[in-house]
């Protein structure tokens, strides 16, 4: 059910881990729901991102899908990184199956929740950030009638 | 370890070479249909006959009242809308339990939006049906209770004699999925007061897409599927002969097996649940120690999720099953593991491993071994134990 590059970052996850004293690090989802990704944030004087690191538990493509977005944002400008979208993380993961994309607005939200932490506390503002929601569920997909 | 470690048998199991080798005749050599006149058919009616004459026996029924059907959903969904049309005009209330497969459960619930009603009885957090709950249920217009035998997913076995007795003392008809418990445990549906029983074949080294029904004589539910004589006008369609020949002779095999397969099953079941609960920490195993059939183990593992740990067993050729949500397909995590109690993130990291008659000791050290390491490489990933790591070391 899962492409070779999914199965690849399950098997083989990069940027596994914590950073201690971080920049930012934010987690989103909840174990409700089964899903809950931590990501952490190394970023330098000049806004780049220095290292990242992710902890997450979750299914297969929520593995996979941190990890490659762990890949996209490390080295690249906070800006830059405000590009990686779940669109992005799935596309660099060649797809991921219809159930499991939540799995990747997960990924950008992590993202997303961990620059917000850093733009805190140093006290600066990023461009097209929003304050994350403390659920990405809260009014997710509707369930299948089936019967 | 090559080869594969197929320990998920309540999911379905291998046919086995003897039950095909009794099949094959019927799909090239005896291939008439059993309601033909011509002797060569003939063949095809002895063949339906006898399976179900084992059958029968086994569950110490009459023949007639064996129903073969398509499976246990099918036999599920008969028993029960079936009941709910023939005997609306007596009542219109069904009584349930919370942990019943999807089979019963979305047809009661179908059942709901027709105007009947239906009460869903609660269990013990060891997975056992509160037979004082049950009891209270029961109403004047009460037409059906539908038990279980023993559940899929946590193996734990249900009082069912118990159930059937109440049910006949208040005069209501009573129906028990034994899908999981057929040809795990002896069942005689006189001593049990069983009105009705569902049974599938591949789940007990028989073929998938064959199962039956027993109804009761006299029970007056009516034909689910219309356009034929078969199965004494209550179930139409020309019979899935080399299924049945099938069905019988897995079950021939079932009934000899049965004490010896369940005695081994047990220890090796015991030996897994005591190795993975003394050896992995921050576990514990779902459904009764006991009163569970004897190839079921499942177990929780705290702060991983399911998917992600069969995803990495079957990387070592280890086959098993998970209740959490990302194996269902929705975001919620097994009915039955909320129903014993177990919170939403405990039930995701949940494993079911169900044995086999071929199944041995090393098989399951490897499983053990694998566990392990897969457990706490998933830990080690995870936000949660690193919380959990975290206030721990801050309360110490």
């Amino acid at each position: 059910m899962y492409s070779e590059k999914v199965m690849d970052h399950f098997e083989h996850p990069r940027n596994v881990g914590e950073i201690e004293d971080a920049s930012g690090v934010g987690t989103v989802g909840n174990a409700k729901c089964g899903d809950i990704m931590r990501i952490y944030l190394d970023i330098d004087e000049n806004q780049i991102i220095r290292d990242v690191k992710f902890k997450t538990f979750g299914c297969g493509a929520a593995v996979a899908t941190s990890s490659m977005a762990t890949e996209l944002v490390k080295g690249k400008s906070i800006q830059e990184a405000m590009q990686v979208t779940n669109k992005a993380v799935m596309e660099a993961l060649d797809g991921l199956p219809p159930v499991k994309v939540h799995c990747s607005l997960l990924a950008e939200e992590a993202i997303h929740a961990a620059l917000w932490d850093y733009a805190e506390k140093h006290d600066i503002k990023i461009e097209g950030l929003e304050k994350p929601k403390s659920d990405i569920h809260e009014g997710g997909e509707e369930e299948e009638e089936d019967y | 370890m090559d080869k594969l470690i197929y320990l998920d048998n309540a999911s379905t199991t291998q046919v086995y070479p003897e039950v095909f080798k009794a099949m094959k005749p019927y799909f090239t050599e005896y291939y008439g249909n059993p309601s033909s006149i011509y002797s060569f058919a003939g063949e095809s009616k002895k063949a339906v006959d006898s399976a179900r004459d084992k059958i029968a026996g086994f569950i110490g029924a009459k023949p007639e009242e064996i129903y073969f059907t398509a499976g246990g959903s099918e036999s599920d969904n008969w028993a029960i809308k079936a009941t709910a049309q023939a005997y609306s005009g007596k009542g219109k209330h069904i009584i349930t339990t919370t942990i019943e497969h999807h089979a019963v459960l979305h047809t009661c619930q179908a059942l709901e939006k027709q105007g009947f009603e239906v009460t869903y009885i609660n269990t013990d957090s060891e997975g056992i049906v509160d037979i004082n709950e049950l009891k209270a249920a029961i109403r004047p217009d009460t037409i059906l209770i539908s038990v279980m035998m023993a559940n899929n997913e946590i193996g734990t076995i249900q009082p069912v004699a118990e159930i059937g007795k109440l049910a006949k003392e208040k005069d209501i008809l009573f129906h028990t999925d034994a899908v999981q418990a057929f040809g795990q445990l002896p069942i005689n549906v006189d001593d049990c007061h069983i009105d009705m029983l569902s049974a599938s074949g591949h789940k007990l080294n028989g073929p998938k897409g064959i199962g039956f029904l027993y109804i009761r004589k006299g029970v007056k539910i009516r034909s689910f599927v219309h356009g034929g004589a078969q199965e004494r006008k209550r179930r139409a369609g020309t019979e899935n002969v080399p299924g049945i020949v099938g069905l019988g002779t897995a079950v021939e095999r079932a009934v000899k097996t049965m004490e010896e397969r369940a005695g081994k099953e047990k220890e090796l079941r015991d030996y897994l649940i005591d190795r993975v609960l003394e050896e992995i920490p921050y576990c514990r195993l779902n459904g009764h120690r006991t009163e569970r059939l004897a190839n079921n183990a499942n177990f929780s593992f705290r702060f991983i999720e399911g998917e992600s740990l069969l995803i990495r067993l079957d990387m070592k050729g280890i086959c098993g099953s998970s209740g959490s949500a990302c194996t269902s397909g929705s975001l919620d995590p097994s009915h039955v593991l909320l129903a014993i109690g177990l919170p939403h993130e405990i039930a995701h990291g949940s494993l079911r491993l169900t044995l086999g008659e071929d199944t041995t000791r090393e098989e399951l050290d490897y499983v053990v071994e694998a566990l392990k390491e897969i457990v706490s490489g998933l830990r080690d990933m995870s936000p949660l134990y690193e919380d959990f790591v975290k206030k721990n070391a801050k309360e110490n």
